[in-house]
């Protein structure tokens, strides 16, 4: 949670002075919409999704101030906190397939994930399914080393549903209780590589019946709109059931994810803040809301 | 996105038909539209504010030229605006000094490495270079083996970093490796980094100092967000760029992005990258660029395309047989094959507006490939005469047509639908170009 806030209150800007006094106005006139709706344009939340939240920020009944009630209505969207799947080693083995765009950051992703398990008193295992970058698959091995956790991966070229196959057996028969499988970069718009995607998925399912458990997106914080064509795309190859936004840590707020979570119900698990393998917590709602909103602890 | 601007002009088409002038009441909506649009194509808030009002001051200032109507003007007018913002084509790299030095830099998961490796290729290829790519993230895990893995591919030569070394220190030796080894041009690969990381930034700027590069680039996500303007003020303001790349340009980002880093720096944007692939670095064309962020299909070239390989003489021809109606499958033909010779069935719906979404859907555009093919097949198994009278198609002359065009009598009869069908488009299409020569 430190972590969390220390990288949060980097974002914050002189805008929040403002936006504090107009909260404390109470009933909000058009300038204070406007204002409010380029605090959320600039957080990269959708233009129609601003509209839509400080509209029904508006409808909420009377008597709350109304940055209280645009604040609700921006949780409301997000939906509840997910529960820390990483949190405490389950029974069963759990397959999770990491998914997204190239450059997105799912490799470190993978890492910090395997690291949250371990710290957690699991024992986790890492595929390197990237068999297409340049040294992509050692990239994951070096990180391996530094959790530590096995890492199973194939040489560049492989058939990445068949190394993603056989890291699955070997989570299984080494006694592992979650493998997170990292998957090379893919373009949503390029179809062979979503059916390569697809067939990744197929291939953990057959290694383990009821694979992949849990298929996450991984989102850079830094991109806008194009956030929500992408997950539309990802989700459409393989159901999604989480997304993850890595490099929040850096000035962006990823308001994209209220107008993914609108659409298409997906919700955000985790959140990168940092280069480091411990930075990555759970995604919270509240600290995210007003890192947006840009208001300080306790007076919004 | 599309949709929303193009019903917002046709609708601006429609209250300003038989009126000779845009006013500020006339052109509200659409200006709104235009604003949704830009901002949803990740333009960054403060540009589009600046980016309507001055296309609002220009409309409502222009002298009424007598070729265009209101809606054009205004069309017209955004589309210049933004192209002006975009700046010009062939950009060049800065290649003197010995060795000739660029140095790659940006947030994380850009595109950087990957480029370091297309620019080697480019430089060796285009420029007759023999390129050293220095591989200057000391934080990444194998970033160094990426870089490499790429310098084999390109025949590129490559210089790792030491253990303790600092980032000036192994760009200074890497200087030296070039002299030594024979290379005239040096790429300076560096690690992702936040324009808001002072420390990181600080050690950029001691590369630079050390190293004094010719060309330091900026490499950008397309799909960056509202962060755009930021990211290029941190990295302007720490290192001086000399120009920008605009990277994954085949995905579907609008590229916004392209607009503030411009806007904010003044520098020029050198390449594009479109995939995966080394050999995919492409000039930037501001046409393009504009017409993608508005959404607009790629008119311009289009339009050029079509001029070029459609002959005055024969689109003269058909122009008149359709006005007469006298238009024959002979001519279908023909008008299928200036088609194909506009290039890949892909390539050509990229450019139509509204059409470019077509082309993300593989099958069907396949399927219209294949269609195309069936077409030429049988039309060119038909006689002259039932070409020019395709109302003598009987039961037994389609079954005979089937036979020899290797096709079923369901394919014939679906050409011949089409056929009916173009003849009525090929009216329409002759009244746009008509209205589209009259635009450019």
């Amino acid at each position: 949670m430190m972590g969390w806030r220390n990288a949060l209150s980097r974002t914050r800007r002189a805008m929040a002075e403002g936006l504090r006094a107009l909260f404390r106005a109470g009933r909000p006139d058009e300038r204070t919409m406007e204002t409010l709706e380029e605090t959320l344009i600039r957080a990269d939340v959708p233009p129609r999704v601003a509209s839509a939240l400080l509209e029904e920020a508006r409808q909420v009944r009377e008597g709350e101030s109304f940055s209280d009630r645009l604040s609700a209505a921006m949780k409301r969207a997000l939906g509840a906190p997910s529960p820390d799947l990483l949190s405490a080693p389950q029974g069963a083995i759990r397959v999770i397939l990491l998914a997204g765009v190239n450059g997105a950051g799912k490799t470190t992703t993978a890492a910090k994930l395997a690291r949250r398990l371990l710290k957690a008193g699991g024992k986790p295992l890492l595929a390197a399914a990237d068999t297409f970058r340049a040294a992509g698959s050692q990239q994951l091995q070096i990180w391996a080393e530094r959790v530590p956790c096995e890492c199973v991966g194939g040489p560049m070229g492989a058939d990445p549903a068949a190394v993603a196959f056989d890291a699955v057996r070997a989570s299984v028969s080494r006694g592992a209780h979650a493998v997170i499988v990292d998957t090379a970069g893919r373009m949503h718009t390029r179809d062979a590589l979503m059916a390569e995607l697809q067939k990744v998925g197929r291939s953990v399912g057959k290694a383990l019946p009821g694979a992949p458990h849990e298929v996450w997106l991984v989102l850079d914080a830094t991109i806008g709109a194009n956030a929500l064509s992408q997950a539309r795309h990802f989700h459409a190859t393989l159901p999604l059931t989480g997304l993850i936004v890595a490099k929040l840590d850096g000035s962006a707020k990823a308001g994209f994810v209220l107008g993914i979570r609108r659409e298409l119900n997906i919700p955000v698990r985790y959140a990168g803040l940092g280069e480091g393998m411990d930075d990555l917590v759970p995604f919270d709602p509240d600290a995210f809301v007003q890192a947006i909103l840009g208001a300080s602890e306790g007076e919004v | 996105m599309f949709d929303a601007l193009t019903t917002a002009f046709q609708k601006l088409f429609r209250s300003l038909r038989g009126r000779g002038v845009l006013t500020e009441e006339n052109i509200r909506e659409a200006l709104r539209e235009v604003r949704t649009t830009l901002l949803e194509a990740d333009v960054p808030f403060d540009l589009v504010k600046t980016f309507t009002d001055r296309v609002r001051a220009r409309v409502l200032g222009q002298e009424v030229g007598s070729s265009l109507s209101p809606g054009q003007q205004f069309i017209q007018c955004v589309y210049e605006e933004m192209a002006a913002l975009l700046g010009s084509t062939a950009e060049e790299l800065a290649m003197g000094g010995s060795p000739g030095t660029l140095l790659l830099c940006g947030l994380h998961g850009s595109g950087k490495t990957t480029t370091a490796g297309k620019l080697a290729r480019w430089l060796a290829e285009r420029r007759g270079r023999r390129v050293l790519l220095a591989a200057g993230d000391l934080r990444r895990p194998a970033a160094a083996d990426q870089l490499g893995v790429l310098a084999a591919q390109v025949g590129a030569a490559l210089v790792r970093p030491e253990p303790g070394e600092s980032l000036a220190e192994f760009g200074v030796r890497a200087l030296s490796h070039a002299r030594v080894g024979g290379n005239d041009f040096v790429i300076f690969d560096t690690g992702g980094r936040f324009q808001m990381d002072h420390d990181l930034l600080a050690e950029l700027g001691e590369l630079r100092r050390a190293v004094k590069p010719a060309n330091i680039v900026l490499v950008v996500d397309a799909a960056m967000g509202q962060e755009s303007v930021h990211v290029a003020e941190g990295f302007h303001r720490a290192v001086g760029l000399t120009g920008l790349i605009l990277t994954k340009l085949d995905g579907d980002a609008r590229g916004g992005a392209a607009l503030s880093i411009r806007s904010v720096t003044g520098r020029p944007i050198l390449f594009t990258g479109t995939g995966e692939k080394l050999d995919q670095l492409e000039p930037f064309y501001p046409d393009r660029m504009a017409s993608r962020i508005l959404g607009m299909g790629d008119v311009l070239s289009f339009v050029e395309k079509a001029q070029e390989v459609v002959d005055e003489a024969t689109a003269r021809t058909l122009e008149r047989k359709i006005r007469r109606n006298t238009f024959t499958l002979e001519d279908f033909l023909v008008q299928y094959r200036q088609m194909q010779k506009m290039g890949p069935l892909e390539k050509v719906l990229e450019m139509i507006p509204g059409a470019s979404r077509l082309t993300s859907d593989r099958k069907a555009t396949d399927e219209m490939k294949r269609f195309v093919k069936k077409a030429e097949a049988i039309i060119l198994s038909m006689t002259p005469r039932e070409r020019r009278n395709p109302e003598i198609l009987n039961g037994s002359r389609r079954a005979r047509i089937a036979r020899g065009s290797g096709t079923q009598v369901q394919d014939v009869n679906e050409v011949l639908r089409q056929f009916k069908q173009a003849k009525l488009l090929a009216q329409r299409m002759g009244q746009m170009q008509k209205k589209l020569r009259m635009r450019f």
